[in-house]
């Protein structure tokens, strides 16, 4: 091989004046954070209100969580971002149109939102799996007991489901972490982004990929470890995951 | 607010759309999947081989791949296959590879880790019984997998298969950060050239949304059809 390694390149200057090139990298790597956070509470709030509108017993509630997995689930997420960047300021009022063309961070705000949608739809069909593997007695107790459905949802049903399906909700978030790289092309200069135009200023592939993998290992690692020190906190007992 | 707004761009490129970009969209899908699934299925096997490198090898690989975005993987194979060519081919320079092969090698290698997941659990669902009645029976290894175990598991799992390439075929779209014409690069080639981003986007939406529903309302059909009964 030809390639030129060189592994020093990270302490050089980068061309933006911002510091080194690691601390480029860096700054992409706090943007994918938070970038991940939001748009994981997104997912979180949108993707639990739907994924119980599809377990409730009303047939409108059941139909329109249906129809938004499915409106979300059947697109490619990078389709869904040109959506909310490009087309949707074009199909709205004009003064709002350019109120949203105008929002300073525009990338970033659609990232989160986009991602946090895309991602809802998941975490919905997540959410619905885990109430659905409940015992029928227990909406039926919780009935018996006469708790209205907002009561059973609160009290009995969600305390249990949530605790069952957080091993599948991890890996739902990081899958929103590696989607977050999609919002390179709505120019969201994330972890993903910021490798990229390392390697075009610097013509360093890859070390500025390797960086950037490396980077994401870690994400990896940490989020696995802490969810799984939260999963064995919250294992129901005389659960296979309990004690 | 579809005032202004411009069908005739789209049925002008719809031949540019459909033959060019749907066409590279689909081989890809297809031929990502067939690799894939045959990649996956060896990694699987190698996971559960029961030699305690070759499993730790696979099981690196799978963990390794599907922690990283797929962009990134992306790039990677981008710059990385030209360097790998010319290691294979003994070359004096890094080799040009094309924009298909160099993208269904990213995907191919890509899913595999993905399809080896699945392909793992359809032969874990699988009982004991069944290997050793053809250990029994006189069947070598591979004439086990190949007889008995796989069969079984490729069909417990087919829906799960189909719907994971349902996905690959969503995902396909982001060669799109290589300049590739995909069937949504060539939307959105025509989009910037005519200054339709409105139409173009909304209309490749609408696109994958079809197939992508139509192709999941087939794999549910699929599933009741061919549910084994026990």
């Amino acid at each position: 091989m030809n390639y030129h390694w060189n592994w020093h390149i990270f302490l050089d200057p980068n061309p933006m004046g911002t510091g080194t090139y690691l601390d480029m990298l860096l700054a992409g790597l706090w943007l994918t954070i938070k970038t991940s956070l939001l748009a994981w509470i997104i997912a979180l709030i949108s993707g639990s209100i739907v994924g119980v509108m599809r377990t409730l017993p009303s047939k409108p509630a059941n139909w329109f969580g249906f129809a938004y997995v499915e409106f979300f689930r059947n697109m490619p997420l990078l389709v869904q971002l040109f959506l909310w960047f490009f087309v949707l300021p074009e199909l709205l009022p004009r003064s709002a149109g350019l109120w949203l063309k105008q929002l300073p961070n525009a990338p970033f705000w659609t990232a989160a939102i986009g991602v946090g949608l895309f991602m809802s739809a998941r975490v919905a069909v997540q959410l619905q799996a885990g109430i659905g593997s409940l015992p029928r007695g227990q909406r039926q107790a919780a009935t018996a007991l006469g708790l209205t459905t907002l009561q059973t949802y609160r009290y009995v049903l969600l305390p249990m489901a949530y605790r069952i399906v957080l091993p599948p909700l991890t890996s739902e978030f990081l899958s929103t972490i590696k989607n977050t790289a999609v919002a390179i092309t709505i120019g969201l200069l994330e972890l993903t982004g910021e490798a990229r135009s390392m390697q075009e200023f610097s013509f360093q592939v890859f070390e500025a990929f390797t960086a950037a993998t490396v980077l994401y290992l870690v994400i990896n690692i940490i989020v696995v470890t802490l969810m799984r020190l939260i999963e064995r906190r919250v294992a129901i007992p005389g659960y296979i995951s309990g004690k | 607010m579809f005032g202004n707004f411009d069908f005739d761009v789209i049925s002008r490129s719809l031949p540019y759309l459909f033959r060019e970009g749907m066409t590279f969209t689909l081989t890809l899908t297809a031929l990502s999947a067939s690799g894939g699934l045959i990649f996956g299925t060896l990694i699987a096997l190698m996971r559960l081989s029961g030699y305690r490198l070759l499993g730790f090898v696979a099981g690196a690989y799978v963990d390794f791949m599907r922690s990283l975005p797929l962009v990134l993987v992306i790039f990677w194979f981008y710059f990385l296959v030209p360097y790998i060519g010319q290691w294979l081919t003994g070359a004096s320079r890094p080799i040009s590879v094309g924009a298909f092969a160099s993208s269904l090698i990213t995907f191919i290698m890509f899913e595999a880790a993905y399809f080896s997941e699945i392909m793992r659990a359809g032969i874990q669902s699988i009982s004991k019984g069944q290997p050793a009645a053809a250990q029994a029976l006189g069947l070598n290894y591979r004439q086990t997998m190949r007889y008995v175990v796989l069969p079984q598991a490729f069909r417990n799992m087919l829906p799960v298969l189909l719907t994971q390439t349902i996905v690959l075929f969503q995902d396909t779209s982001l060669v799109y950060v290589l300049s590739i014409p995909d069937f949504l690069g060539a939307a959105s080639k025509v989009a910037q050239r005519d200054g339709r981003l409105v139409e173009m986007y909304l209309f490749a939406a609408l696109v994958y949304f079809a197939i992508s529903c139509i192709a999941s309302f087939c794999v549910r059909r699929l599933q009741t059809r061919i549910a084994i009964v026990r």
